[in-house]
């Protein structure tokens, strides 16, 4: 099989990846485009190792990291999302502009505790 | 015991400090440092006096190098002569007066433990002036003195007059201040040393134009802290200040300073004898013009300050025509009788509230002690025999007659005419302060002024008369103390030059007399009718300085504030502007929206990743 069939594949899976996380609006439906974008990483180093016949397998082993590091990253964006939905009853992520530079709301300082 | 002239500054210095700052805690209040420090420098002063005395000429030095300046050395230390250590003396004798009369003089004022510290920061700081081995040293005391005058000017801060009397005093002073000071630079640096004893040694053999311009220079310092022609102009104004600080400040000490710093130097004007004409010329336009703007003055303190004009030009005069020993004499009498008059003058300001002498008259029969002191120094002012400044005075002319050509006679000319204007205005001040009837208000119940008030007078009237005493007829006690430099004429009172002043002295104290005699209730000077009124205004000069200097300096100022607001103010605020515009614009990107982040992110390296490829590429 030719290296660039895997390429392709992985650039057009980044692609995909990149337009979800641009463009949707649903935080969860974000995070499954961000696993896309490590996912076509994970192909990338996998199709490498394999065409360069490497004695050590570095690509397969850095695959398995990321798959370690992206499943963690998961839950931890889960977890965001689910308390960005307890507080707002809503994942869409244009609601979402907290940090906007208004102009600074005036609120009584509460005295410090 | 010259070795501890150094004691002179430092103890009225440390009174100042401790005065200053812990008079809370001293029992006794603000009056114990500031009367113990001066009375601890004159027992200081008499013991160096003491020391001296035996050899005037032979001056202790005892210096220590100062910091290091890479240029020519600066040392600090005490150089004791026979005129330092009398100067020294009279300064400490008229400071304590001083400090014990304002103790009653300033009694229940607010600012008293201040004002007593001042005066004696101002003592310390003349010490330094008196005793300085170098004229760096000299200066800084010449500059604290100008502080002080400033202060004690400026004590009754509240009222428009003291203020405006304050900055003027001080900025009149500091346009002859740049001068000195350049002055010392051309002599310092042309000796090689700013030492005084080296500087005096080597005028002679440094280039004629160094000397010249360098002594004067140093005249610009002297006529403007001797309040000489033509900044004589902030002495009078200063009388808006308390009376004792006339008396120390203002009559006896700091204007006197330019003349000492002149005597002090004097081998440099020896070997600049353009400096001492100038000096001279100056001297006689100050002695007559401000004896006539003291014959046409009503306020009794701002006679006495025309009189002290007048009189310092006599002192100049005196140096100016080589008369050192005469104009040093005059210096240590004047500053006797006329401290005496201006503290006689403070307790008639005290018993009546004003200085108006068209609201006083008959005073001596409620005040007998201040007409009896006043009266002991109007006689030395107007030239009296035995009172001092008679025969003081009188050297000073002696020393002109025997200088000799155009400046010699000039000033003897001057000041003949400058004797008869004097016995004018002095009796005209007598007769309207304290005979006749009293004009003032009639509900001031007048009294005479407490002991602590009226003892410095006495003493003060004792040195009037003692200070003239040793020149009868020819001991010269106080020039064998001073010890003149080579070159300089010898203390010389002539017979003759006695005899034509009291006449003419006695005529215009006959004329003046006479013609108050005539109308007792009149001022004498309304004779002149309308030719009173320029001496009224001092020869229209604080008017000329208004047009020629202050207007035009007042719309420079105003000019370079427009510059200032609307060209570089308005830069820096536009620039603030432009910033903040420039923000506002920025802040709208700040979306919040994650995405629209992310998007800009990745358009940002698209366009990277792509240049990059492109030039590789190529």
């Amino acid at each position: 099989m030719h290296l660039s069939i895997a390429l392709v594949l992985s650039a057009l899976l980044f692609a995909a990846g990149i337009y979800g996380v641009l463009a949707r609006r649903n935080a969860v439906a974000v995070l499954m485009a961000v696993e896309l974008m490590l996912n076509a990483a994970n192909l990338d180093l996998v199709a490498f190792d394999a065409w360069f016949k490497d004695q050590l397998h570095a690509g397969q082993t850095f695959a398995l990291f990321v798959v370690v590091i992206a499943a963690a990253e998961v839950g931890v964006g889960l977890a965001i999302v689910l308390s960005l939905f307890r507080l707002r009853d809503s994942v869409a992520l244009d609601d979402a502009t907290d940090l906007a530079d208004r102009d600074p709301v005036r609120r009584p300082v509460e005295p410090a505790r | 015991m010259t070795h501890w002239a150094w004691l002179l500054p430092a103890l009225p210095a440390f009174a100042a400090v401790v005065g200053l700052f812990a008079w809370r805690v001293i029992p006794g209040g603000p009056a114990v440092p500031a009367i113990g420090g001066t009375a601890a420098a004159v027992v200081v002063a008499i013991a160096v006096l003491a020391d001296a005395e035996s050899n005037p000429l032979h001056a202790t030095s005892s210096t220590t190098s100062w910091t290091p300046t890479g240029g020519v050395a600066l040392h600090v230390g005490t150089r004791v002569d026979g005129l330092a250590a009398v100067i020294a003396l009279m300064v400490a004798v008229v400071a304590l007066a001083v400090q014990v009369y304002s103790t009653a003089y300033m009694a229940g004022d607010p600012r008293y433990a201040s004002y007593a510290a001042e005066i004696s920061l101002f003592t310390a700081a003349m010490m330094l002036v008196v005793v300085a081995s170098d004229l760096f040293e000299l200066l800084i005391g010449w500059e604290v003195m100008g502080l002080c005058s400033y202060l004690l000017v400026g004590h009754y801060w509240q009222t428009e007059g003291a203020r405006g009397a304050a900055v003027k005093a001080l900025i009149t002073t500091r346009i002859g201040d740049t001068a000195f000071i350049f002055g010392i630079f051309a002599l310092g640096v042309g000796a090689g040393s700013f030492d005084i004893a080296r500087v005096t040694a080597a005028a002679p053999t440094l280039p004629h134009a160094t000397v010249v311009a360098g002594a004067l220079l140093l005249l610009g310092g002297v006529v403007g802290k001797s309040a000489q022609f033509p900044l004589h102009v902030w002495l009078p104004d200063a009388m808006a200040g308390p009376t004792p600080v006339s008396a120390l400040i203002h009559a006896a000490t700091m204007v006197a300073a330019g003349i000492y710093v002149v005597a002090r130097v004097y081998p440099v004007y020896l070997a600049a004898p353009v400096a001492l004409t100038v000096l001279g010329v100056i001297a006689c336009i100050t002695m007559l013009g401000a004896a006539l703007a003291a014959l046409a003055e009503d306020d009794l303190k701002r006679v006495l300050a025309w009189s002290t004009v007048s009189q310092l030009a006599y002192m100049a005069a005196g140096l100016a025509v080589r008369g050192w020993s005469a104009g040093i004499w005059h210096l240590l009498t004047h500053a006797a009788f006329k401290a005496l008059l201006f503290l006689a003058a403070g307790s008639v300001l005290r018993a009546l509230g004003t200085n108006n002498m068209s609201e006083m008259g008959g005073l001596w029969r409620r005040m007998p002690v201040t007409f009896a002191t006043a009266l002991v120094g109007a006689g030395a002012l107007a030239g009296v025999p035995p009172f001092a400044g008679a025969f003081s005075k009188d050297a000073v002319l002696d020393a002109a007659r025997e200088h000799g050509g155009g400046l010699g006679h000039a000033v003897y000319a001057v000041g003949l005419v400058t004797v008869f204007v004097t016995g004018a205005y002095v009796t005209r001040l007598i007769v309207r302060t304290f005979l006749g009837d009293y004009r003032g208000d009639a509900s001031v119940r007048l009294h005479e002024s407490p002991w602590v008030m009226t003892a410095p007078l006495v003493v003060l009237g004792v040195f009037a008369i003692l200070l003239g005493a040793p020149v009868l007829p020819s001991s010269y006690g106080v020039a064998r103390w001073l010890g003149r430099p080579a070159g300089t004429l010898a203390l010389h009172v002539g017979a003759i030059d006695v005899v034509i002043a009291m006449l003419i002295s006695f005529a215009a104290i006959a004329l003046v007399g006479w013609l108050w005699s005539r109308r007792p209730a009149a001022d004498p000077i309304d004779v002149l009718g309308r030719f009173a009124t320029p001496l009224r205004r001092a020869f229209f000069v604080d008017e000329l300085y208004d047009v020629a200097v202050v207007r035009p300096v007042g719309v420079l100022a105003r000019a370079a504030l427009g510059v200032d607001r609307r060209g570089i103010d308005a830069t820096a605020v536009g620039s603030g502007r432009a910033a903040v515009l420039l923000g506002v614009g920025l802040r709208r990107l700040q979306t919040g929206n994650v995405q629209t982040y992310l998007s800009a992110l990745v358009a940002g390296m698209l366009i990277v990743v792509v240049s990059v490829s492109v030039a590789v590429a190529t």
